[in-house]
Parts: structure tokens; sequence; C-alpha cells
């Protein structure tokens, strides 16, 4: 994982569950005349703990054929397939190992750059880098050339709940028998000049707390107002689970349920009783077989928006009477909103959840905007069991996806 | 070494980012420097925005070695 509290897995956990926030005033590029100026950025500074270094990942002079988001799942998954233990060494192997990472925009920042470059110089000055380093499934690509993954080699392109779906298609397609294990997630760069543009013209970004930037993301707080865009990627090895037992992979836990479903509404807002959402979670919950009140923890997509209200309401009317005994927290509001890597980072912190009996705090969350005996988790950290955990997301297009974990018993 | 071996060996240094001392000039772009199609394209794209001179495919596709870009170039860029 690279997100906006760490260059790796073990440092973005550690920060979350001390309540760290991982936002900022932007100061790599002009922001002055942009109504939002903050960002939840990847730390770079060498001085700081477990920050993220692209030159570990990828060789400086391949960097420059590609968009950063590129660069960060090629570093998430060098780190996953490292902890997992798993290498494609045959040629057997090779064909039963896929990749599927997907993105929600791709290389934006590249096509602005290009954009000015064919405008100023014309089209004889566009790099033969341009197409391939900006396309969304350049990310896995890069994946499957460096770790030799000749299986299914896909990628998914569903705005915010790109992670959530890319780690469900390639659980089912290990189901389906179509690989053995499969490097999935997804990955982010979206913080430039043009996104940040473009989303505040749609309305979803935090303004008012340029000055205060780690008090921006405030999911189901009465005074947030908008999301704080978030950059990194997450991806997870998936693995047959007779596959994993027979090699003594560390498991973490298993995927029991994933759904999807479709808003049918509106282009960027969610349908208003949160129909979807909740067609969806009861989609991968009836996949699991289990029922509402077995789930400990939700991962919610809880962006620091109105539509966090909408999500409550589908959570509520889901779990009834249960809603006492489930704790439900936004990661968001420590790392911000990562688009196409969000659900794949929420993922690896769910499953994180459990392993490691905590659920991780909703900060600053100082006054809920609703009444709710939904505990969601406000500020600190809490300890509990988590057997199965839930994680949400839901994009633009009104495109939803959740996805449920179990422990696995040692 | 002319000052136009020179700056054309800077560019593949920094684009192919391989060692100065295997940039001689019977170095062969792709078999001994490591490049790739896509890479030579942009090598003279590079070649053409350092020189100002317009490098037409077809001339493009004769240039192989370091040596025949510095050729070219002395011959062609004003």
């Amino acid at each position: 994982m690279v997100s906006p509290l760490g260059g790796n897995v073990d440092t973005s956990w550690k920060n979350i569950l001390e309540g760290k926030s991982g936002a900022s005033k932007v100061s790599n590029f002009q922001v002055d005349d942009l109504a939002c100026q903050i960002a939840c950025q990847i730390p770079r500074d060498p001085s700081v703990a477990g920050h993220y270094s692209p030159d570990d990942w990828m060789e400086p002079k391949e960097q420059r054929k590609v968009d950063e988001f590129i660069v960060y799942a090629v570093a998430a998954a060098d780190q996953a397939l490292s902890d997992s233990g798993f290498k494609a060494e045959t040629y057997e192997q090779q064909i039963r190992a896929g990749v599927l990472i997907g993105s929600g925009i791709g290389g934006l920042q590249g096509i602005e750059e290009a954009a000015h470059t064919l405008a100023d110089k014309g089209p004889r000055r566009i790099s033969p880098f341009f197409i391939p380093g900006r396309l969304i499934n350049l990310a896995g690509g890069y994946v499957s050339i460096r770790h030799g993954l000749k299986g299914p080699n896909h990628a998914v392109v569903t705005a915010c709940s790109t992670g959530s779906h890319a780690i469900g298609d390639a659980s089912r397609l290990i189901a389906f028998g179509d690989a053995d294990v499969m490097v999935a997630g997804g990955t982010e760069s979206p913080v430039c000049r043009l996104s940040l543009a473009g989303f505040a013209a749609c309305k979803a970004l935090s303004t008012s707390y340029n000055d205060t930037p780690e008090k921006a993301s405030r999911p189901y707080d009465a005074d947030r107002d908008g999301f704080v865009m978030g950059e990194g990627a997450g991806v997870v090895v998936l693995e047959e689970y007779e596959h994993a037992k027979a090699r003594g992979a560390k498991i973490y836990a298993e995927v029991i349920g994933y759904g999807l479903s479709g808003d049918a509404f509106h282009i960027t807002a969610p349908s208003p009783e949160g129909d979807g959402a909740f067609r969806c979670m009861s989609a991968a919950l009836a996949r699991a077989g289990i029922s509402p009140a077995d789930v400990d923890y939700i991962n919610a997509h809880g962006t620091s928006t109105m539509a966090d209200t909408i999500e409550l309401g589908a959570v509520e009317r889901l779990v009834g009477d249960a809603a006492g005994k489930i704790a439900m927290s936004s990661t968001k509001s420590c790392i911000g909103h990562l688009l196409g890597a969000a659900g794949a980072v929420e993922a690896i912190f769910s499953v994180l959840a459990i392993r490691d009996g905590i659920a991780p705090p909703t900060i600053n969350l100082d006054t809920p905007s609703v009444e709710t005996k939904i505990d969601l988790v406000p500020h600190k950290a809490k300890k509990m069991n988590i057997d199965v955990a839930l994680s949400n997301s839901f994009g633009f297009g009104g495109t939803n996806a959740s996805l449920v974990f179990r422990k696995v018993a040692d | 070494m002319s000052d136009i071996a020179d700056r054309v060996k800077k560019i593949v240094i920094e684009h192919l980012g391989v060692d100065a001392e295997k940039v001689t000039d019977n170095a062969s772009f792709i078999d001994d420097l490591g490049a790739d199609s896509l890479d030579t394209v942009e090598l003279v794209m590079a070649f053409e925005e350092e020189f100002g001179v317009e490098i037409p495919d077809d001339a493009a596709e004769t240039i192989l070695t370091v040596g025949d870009a510095v050729k070219f170039l002395e011959k062609n860029a004003g």
C-alpha cells in the first residue's frame, strides 16, 4: 500500500489507528485560484518515517514514461507479493496467476501536460509513451511484466468503486477457476490542478477548510462540506483457499461476499433513499450466506459529503435491531478519498481490523449530523472482536460495490 | 569530439539511463543500450527538440547508432 499516511501498509495502518490526518495544503503546484486548495498527499519527505520513495520501486528513466498512478501500483503490488511469499516461478504458476488493478481516472496529470504540449509545440512533440503511460490497465500491465504473471489481465474503471470491484471481480475469477492467484486492487494519482478544478465544479470537494486541512475530512459530522482528495494505491494478493493453505501462506482473511448494484438515478448524486447501497450490501451478505447481525465492523464509503447520511440510512435499514452491536467508521477521515484506490486500501484496512481486533476511528466527528445506534467510532480507535467486516464503495454514475471479509480460523 | 556529439551523447544518457562509457559511436540504441522501438522514437524527438531540426520518418529509420545520429545532425543541424 501507498497512502497519504505512509509508503507502506504498516505505517499507514499505525497512523490511522493513532487518528492522524494525511491532509495538508497543496504546495507543489499553484492552488491560490482554486476553491479547494488541500489534499491528502503521499509523504515523500525522507525525514518522515515510512515515507514513500518512488525510486525504490521503479527506475527514474521508467518513471518518466508513466503517470504516478502506475508507479504507486507497482510499489503496492511489489509490497503485497513480497508479503505473500508467492512467486510465479514455473510456467504453470505464471499462467495461473493474474492481475486486476483498476483506477478511477488514470493519468489525468499526464493528459493535462500533453494537451499543453500539443497546443504549444504541435503533434510531433507528443511522446510515444504518452498513451501507454496514461492507460488505466497499464498499471496491471507493468505489474504483470515485472512479476511474470501471465494469467487473466484485467482492469476495472468504476470511479470511486474501482478498488472494491477489482478485488471482488478478481475473487470471482479465482472462484470460477480462471486463476489460482490474483494480484488485485486500485490506484490513483489525481492530485493536480485539472482534477481539483473538475471535482470542485461538481461541488464534491471541501472548500471551507483550506486553512485547517486536517479538519476538512469529517464524515458524518454536521460541519462537513465535501471530500478531501487523496492519492495512493492498495493491492492485495488473493489466492484460492486450498492453494494458499497448501503452500503455508499467511492468510489474513477470506473474501466471503461481494455484491454489486447500480443506482440508475443520477450521474453524481446517490439515490436519496440509499436504494443502490442497500441492494449491494444485501447482495454481498446473501453471497456470503450470513445475516446482517453477523457483521461486526463496516468500513463505510463515508466521503464527508451529504451522501454520508444516505449510506448510514441504508446500513440502518439493512442491520435493523443489530445496529447497537455494529461499529462503522470512515478511514477517509484520515487519508481522504483515494477515488479508484479507495475501495482497495479500505479493503486492506477492513482485513487489518479483523486481524488486530480493532475498529479504526472516524476522526473529526465532533457533532454527528444524525442520531444513530451504530457506533461511528469517533476520534479514537476501538478494540473489539471482529470476525466479519464489510467494506462499501459507491461511485459516480451510480455504481456500488460491497465486499465481506471473514476471519480465518487458525 | 564535436559539440554535436557531446550533446547527442548527453541526450542518450538521460533518456536511456545508461552509463556514459557505453555510449560510443558504434553503440546501437536497441542492441547495446537497451532501448525499445518506443524509446528510439522518443530519442529522435529529443534530437529534434535539442537541435531545432525536423527528422523525417525515413531518415529516423536510418538512425540506429549513436554515430548515425551524430552524422545526421552534423549534416542537417544549423
